[in-house]
Formats: structure tokens, C-alpha cells, sequence
């Protein structure tokens, strides 16, 4: 009888690691040949071209508010352009000693959208609040009470204007495209026909076409005598722009409604108005929040046309600061880079929001 | 057992839900009505104190005016009408390569965030991200800056064979026009109708004995055959128009202005983002399963392509995009800020000289209300033949 030796199976290797650095990268950076290819030049253009790009922006800037200085052999970007003009770039024409008003109504204004973002401030002191923050903002900006002297509506500019264009109008389309949006899917064919034609004719035409129609021709619509402030016309076309645009959006969730709830509530003997309130809309709604979010994204970039129409908004206020200045006009690139910024500042802060919106809304629905 | 019959509904009692609505909508008649008589009579009474002319008759004046660029000759003697022809024709032609451009590039971006390499995913959410969140219009005006501003002047053009980049814009070589290319061209829409006629015949074989033939390569093939042979057949002309670098300009050539490839690029990059966007949408809606049946089958991943999810992301793609389309249509208008000579720049301009506010901006709409309509007719079309075919 022979002894029996134990003999161990050799080991099996360790499994590859599935995740790490390396191993993201060997799959995401290196899965095959092409790949390694395609990161290998693309990460050759980024090392050529980056550095160039950083030198320009950071390293040889000029950060100095010194046009002397910027016009130096070897200087970058002029920065310099944004420290001297800011406030004009910021406010437009608004008379600079009053700047601070401006100011904190800007501030109240975009804190008032943030904490309307908030969840936990969705309580019935909201509306509250807002006519409140909308009514400090249009006494600080145009004064005339509280020993603030009077500030015109054409010297208001930049900044405060882009965001006052953009939010208000959103806020007032709203009912308006509500009031579309049900219309345009009412059993009446007179109203149904009217507005399908305002929303089709709304969209078909370019908001600049509006924007002329105005400036140029709403005073022609108005009675002898009667004189509407720019500020207003533009605000009313941008508001019945924006609405048409949001009324299909609306429409849009009110068709993925199952028709057996609308079933269900006339059953239950609702009215139609009952209806819509208590069983429709609460549902449509929520589903098109982030299309809602994206109009506004739209309409707060679509507020820069206004500067063709001659309101000195963010956009048309940096023209304003650097078209006649001979010194500094060399560096609008700057300028126009620092506009940007803010505007890709809001817009991407609002996608994101947006974003979270929709997992809040798809929430619900997971269960 | 009586029998009690339900009362009579009376048709003309405010509970009757049809009265109800003829009532509502012999509201909403009348106030609309009241309120557009309110505006014409306005507008009407308005224009009679300030001494406003009205009417159309103004499009047969002589325009007095150059325009800047033009696809034919233009000159300031020509009547208005004639100046809102070629602002529809400069609207047009920025709209139509546009599209072409922002289709090519959205669609290749919008594959790229499906790619397998990170860098490219990532370049691809970076592109999306930061050209859509800034307003067209300061794009368009920073790409004319670039343009004007930090290009070379003209007599120190840059130069890439005969073509030449400067503040003066994109100046190429054209070719001299002959009676060959006409014939050229004859001979390209023959070899599209011969290629027409053997993708028909290569269908109804390959439905007939499922032997699989050339579909795209071959009519490719005799396209640029047919072309080529009317060429040669016209006598070959090769006479080109080369520019040359003059003392101050470079003359001769085609050319390009600053103003257009500014509104173009930038409304092609501003769109492509929109684009990348709908196609990647597009490509998620088709579920996963699709390409492993496809897989499967043992399609090639280009069949797979062509054939199982394209086809499907399609419909799904196809609704968005036309808006982006006419997105981009309606957004060219804003060529006005930076001087492209479009039809609301030539409507401005007329707007100015004659003072027919109404008139003017009635033509603008008019030109983007038809071209949206049928834009959107053309897309509906397309997207009934690509719909689901249920029975």
C-alpha cells in the first residue's frame, strides 16, 4: 500500500481587476488597436494645443487693467479689458453712482430663482415672496420713491435686464400657454382652430421678426396718444413668443395622459374645469418640468436678440462698452469670452438642474 | 308598471354641453374679432395722422441700394422686389448648406458619446454642453470677430494651394464655365437615373434569388462613370478661374465673404450640438436586445447598423430634427446683427428707406411661415414612410 501523497491543484490565477484606474483604462483607452490609435492622437492634439491655450489665457495674461500694458510683443489674453469695464459690461448704461441698485436687485432676483429650485421652499409663501422680490426689484431699479432718484427704463442694461427679460416673460407665459395648450385639444373647433393658428404662426416665424414687430410696429397698433415704454413691448413679444413655444411643450404632456383618467373623472361627475385641475394637469405637469426647464434655458439665451432691437442687455452692453472705445476694441474677443461665461454659467447650472428634476419626476414612477 | 321616460333634453338650456360651447366660442369669435378691429383700426387711423403710405406698390421702386453679396449680379438700380429676391436667396443658400453641415457633424458627434474610448465620450459631452449653453447670437458675433479681426489682411492671405484665408474671407478657385460642364451635368443626371434603374433591378434580384449585389458602391460607381464620360464627351474642359495675390487684394476666384462663413459656422456649430443631442436620443430609444438579435444573426456591425437600428432610431430621430432644421432656418435670420445680406437685413434696410414697417415684416413671415410649412410638410412626408407599417 503505497502512501498517498497530497498533492495540491495549483492555484487558479487571481482574477483581473475589473476596476481601478488601469483597469478603466486599458477598457476605456486601450481596448484594441483603433482605440489605442484614437486616444493616442487625440491625447497629441490636447498636449499641443492645451498648453498653447493655457499659456495664452493664464500665464502671458494680462490681468492689469493697462491697455499700454496688453499692447507688449508676447501678451495674451487681455483681462485687463474685463477689470476696466466690468460695471459697464454688467449694468450698461445705468448712471454709474447707482450701481449698487442694480446690484442687490440682481442678487435678489437670482436668489429668488434659486430658492424657488429649492424643494423644501415649495410652500405657499412662495408666491408671496416673489411678488415681493419682483416689486423690490422694479422700485430699486427705477427709483423715484424713497429718495432713490428716478432711473428711465432705456438707461437699464446688462446683466439685471437679461435676467428680468428672461424671468418674467417665463413667468407670464406660463398661464398663457397653459390656457393654449387646453385649447388647442378642446372639443370647440373655433377655439381649438385659433389657438393652433397663434401657436403654428408663433413658431414659424423667427423671434427677431417678433422683436421688430415690437419695436416698429406696436406703436402703430396703439390708440392716439397712448405710448407703451420699449422695455414693455419687448417684454410682451418675447412673453407670447416663449408662450407659443411652451404650450406645445404642455400639449405634449397633456396627449401622454391615458385617456381612462379623463374617463374615470367624468365618471365621478367632474366638470371639465375639475378635471383639467384635479386629475389632468397635476400629472402633465410634473412629466414636462424639464421641457418647461428648457424653455427658460432657451429664452434666457434668446434674450441676447434683444441688443438688435437697441435694449443695451448683457450682450448689447458689452458692444456698448468696447465699439467706441479705440484703446480697448482690440480686446472684445475677451469681452465676448467673459459674456460667455456667465451665459454658459446659468444655462449648464439650469440643464443640471433640470436634469435632477426629471430623476425627481421619474422617481414617482419607479416604485 | 309605469314607465317614466327621462325628461327632454332641451338643446337650447344653458345646461346642455353643446350650447355651452357654441356660447364659448361665439365668445371667443367676438373678442377676438373686437380686438383685431381694434389694432387695424389703430394701425389704420395711425397711419393716416403721420402721413404712412401703405400698400405693396413700393416693391416696384428701384431699390437704391447695393447689397454686399449676391449669388447672381445685383445692382442699386434694381427694383425692391427684386432685393428681397436675392435676401431669400442669401437666407436660403446659408440655410440649406447649413443643415447639410449640422446633420454631417451633430450625427458624428452624437455616435461619438457611444464610442468605446473615453477621450472621445468626453470631448464629444464637452462640445454639447458648452455650445449649447451660449447664446447663437455671441456666437455668431465672435466667430465674425475672429473672422475680421484676428485673420490677415488680404495681401498676406494665408495660403493652402489656391486657396486663400484672409479678412477678405475664403477665396478659391472656380472653374470657367463651358459647354463641357454642361454636359457634365447632363451626363450626372443620367447616371443617377441608370443608377436609380439598377438599384430597382438589384432589389427585385436579390428578392428573386437572394443573391446579395453592390447597392451603394455600384450606383457610386455609375454616378461618377456617367459624369466623367459627359465631361470627356464635352470636350474636358479644364480652364479654371485661379486667384492670384495681387499688390493689394487677391483677385480673381471665387469667394466666400467673412459674413457668410461666420453665420455659417456658427450656426452649424451652434446646431450640431442641438443635433448630437436628438441622435443620441435617437440611438438610446432602440433597445439593447436589437443589436444582439442582429448579432445574432450574424450581421456585420456596418448591416447591424444600416439595417436594424437606423432604421429604428430614424423614427425617433426624425420629428426633433426637423425642428432643429427649422431651428436653424429661423436663427439665420440673426445674419442681420453681424451684415449678412439675409432677407430681414434687406427687409431692415427697406424698412428704413421707405418707411413701410408693416408691409416690410409682413414679407419676412411670410418667408419663414412658407418655408417652416413646407420644411415641416417635407419632414412629414419622410416621416410617414419611416413610421411603424402595422396592419
Amino acid at each position: 500500500m503505497t502512501a498517498k501523497t497530497f498533492e495540491p491543484i495549483a492555484p487558479r490565477p487571481a482574477p483581473v481587476r475589473t476596476d481601478g484606474p488601469v483597469a478603466w483604462a486599458k477598457q476605456n483607452l486601450f481596448a484594441d488597436w483603433k482605440t489605442s490609435a484614437g486616444t493616442l492622437m487625440i491625447l497629441g492634439l490636447l498636449l499641443w494645443w492645451a498648453p498653447q491655450f493655457f499659456n495664452w489665457a493664464v500665464v502671458n495674461a494680462m490681468w492689469r487693467p493697462d491697455a499700454e500694458a496688453c499692447r507688449a510683443d508676447g501678451i495674451g489674453a487681455c483681462w485687463g479689458v474685463v477689470a476696466e469695464k466690468y460695471r459697464l459690461i454688467i449694468f450698461g448704461r445705468y448712471p454709474f453712482d447707482e450701481q449698487w441698485r442694480p446690484l442687490v436687485a440682481t442678487c435678489l432676483m437670482v436668489g429668488l430663482l434659486v430658492i424657488s429650485c429649492i424643494r423644501y421652499c415649495w410652500k405657499p409663501w412662495l408666491p408671496v415672496v416673489c411678488v415681493a422680490v419682483l416689486a423690490a426689484f422694479f422700485t430699486l431699479m427705477y427709483g423715484d420713491t424713497m429718495g432713490l432718484t428716478k432711473v428711465e427704463t432705456d438707461r437699464w442694461g446688462g446683466l439685471p435686464l437679461t435676467i428680468l427679460l428672461a424671468s418674467l416673460s417665463i413667468v407670464m407665459a406660463f398661464p398663457i400657454a397653459l390656457v393654449v395648450a387646453l385649447g388647442r385639444r378642446s372639443n370647440l373647433p373655433a377655439i381649438r382652430s385659433f389657438c393652433t393658428i397663434y401657436v403654428e404662426l408663433i413658431r414659424g416665424v423667427p423671434l427677431i421678426s417678433v422683436l421688430f414687430m415690437a419695436s416698429f410696429m406696436f406703436p402703430l397698433f396703439m390708440p392716439q396718444g397712448l405710448t407703451i415704454d420699449v422695455l414693455i413691448r419687448v417684454l410682451v413679444g418675447i412673453t407670447l413668443f416663449a408662450a407659443a413655444y411652451m404650450a406645445e411643450v404642455i400639449r405634449g404632456g397633456l396627449q401622454a395622459i391615458p385617456k381612462g383618467q379623463i374617463e374615470a373623472a367624468a365618471t365621478l361627475g367632474l366638470s371639465y374645469w375639475q378635471t383639467q385641475f384635479k386629475i389632468v394637469l397635476p400629472q402633465a405637469l410634473a412629466m414636462v418640468v424639464p421641457g418647461i426647464m428648457n424653455n427658460f434655458i432657451a429664452i434666457f439665451k434668446d434674450t441676447s436678440l434683444v441688443t438688435i432691437v437697441s435694449l443695451y442687455e448683457l450682450t448689447g452692453a458689452l458692444g456698448l462698452a468696447l465699439n467706441s472705445d479705440a484703446d480697448w476694441r482690440p480686446y472684445k474677443i475677451e469681452g465676448y469670452l467673459f459674456i460667455a461665461m456667465i451665459y454658459f454659467g446659468f444655462c449648464f447650472a439650469m440643464s443640471r438642474y433640470s436634469l435632477w428634476v426629471e430623476k425627481q419626476v421619474n422617481k414617482s414612477k419607479l416604485r | 308598471m309605469t314607465t317614466s321616460t327621462p325628461p327632454k333634453k332641451n338643446n337650447w338650456s344653458w345646461r346642455s354641453q353643446a350650447f355651452r360651447g357654441l356660447i364659448y366660442q361665439v365668445i371667443a369669435i367676438v373678442v377676438i374679432g373686437l380686438a383685431g378691429w381694434f389694432l387695424v383700426h389703430n394701425t389704420l387711423e395711425n397711419m393716416r395722422i403721420r402721413g404712412i403710405q401703405s400698400g405693396f406698390d413700393f416693391l416696384t421702386q428701384p431699390a437704391g441700394f447695393d447689397i454686399g453679396e449676391s449669388l447672381y449680379p445685383f445692382d442699386s438700380g434694381e427694383h425692391y422686389w427684386a432685393a428681397f429676391l436675392v435676401g431669400l436667396t442669401n437666407t436660403l443658400r446659408v440655410a440649406i448648406i447649413g443643415i447639410v453641415i449640422t446633420t454631417v457633424l451633430g450625427t458624428l458627434l452624437g455616435i461619438g458619446r457611444f464610442s468605446r474610448n473615453a477621450l472621445v465620450r468626453g470631448l464629444c459631452s464637452a462640445y454639447v454642453e458648452f455650445f449649447r449653453n451660449v447664446p447663437v447670437l455671441l456666437q455668431l458675433l465672435m466667430w465674425y470677430l475672429l473672422f475680421t479681426e484676428m485673420l490677415p489682411a488680404s495681401y498676406e492671405a494665408w495660403q493652402v494651394g489656391n486657396f486663400y484665408l484672409s479678412k477678405g474671407g475664403l477665396i478659391f478657385p472656380v472653374p470657367v464655365w463651358a459647354a463641357g460642364h454642361a454636359w457634365a451635368l447632363a451626363g450626372l443626371v443620367a447616371g443617377l437615373l441608370l443608377a436609380w434603374v439598377y438599384r430597382k433591378w438589384a432589389f427585385t434580384q436579390f428578392e428573386a434569388t437572394g443573391q446579395l449585389r453592390s447597392m451603394f458602391w455600384a450606383p457610386v460607381a455609375i454616378v461618377s462613370a456617367m459624369a466623367v464620360l459627359g465631361w470627356v464627351l464635352g470636350g474636358a474642359p479644364t480652364e479654371m478661374n485661379t486667384p492670384s495675390k495681387g499688390d493689394f487684394a487677391i483677385e480673381n476666384g471665387g469667394a466666400l465673404t467673412p459674413e457668410f462663413l461666420a453665420v455659417l459656422l456658427g450656426l452649424s456649430i451652434y446646431t450640431a450640438a442641438f443635433v448630437a443631442e436628438v441622435v443620441r436620443a435617437g440611438i438610446q430609444s432602440v433597445s439593447r436586445g436589437q443589436a444582439e438579435a442582429a448579432a445574432a444573426l450574424g450581421l456585420s456591425k456596418g448591416q447591424e447598423m444600416r439595417l436594424v437600428m437606423l432604421p429604428q432610431a430614424l423614427r425617433v430621430i426624425i420629428p426633433p430634427m426637423t425642428n432643429q432644421y427649422l431651428n436653424l432656418t429661423k436663427n439665420s435670420s440673426l445674419a442681420v446683427a453681424i451684415g449678412y445680406p439675409d432677407v430681414v437685413s434687406i427687409a431692415n434696410t427697406a424698412l428704413n428707406q421707405t418707411g413701410r414697417a408693416v408691409e416690410c415684416i409682413a414679407i419676412v413671415m411670410l418667408v419663414y411661415l412658407t418655408t417652416s410649412l413646407s420644411t415641416s410638410l417635407l419632414m412629414n412626408w419622410y416621416n410617414d414612410r419611416a413610421a411603424i407599417k402595422e396592419r
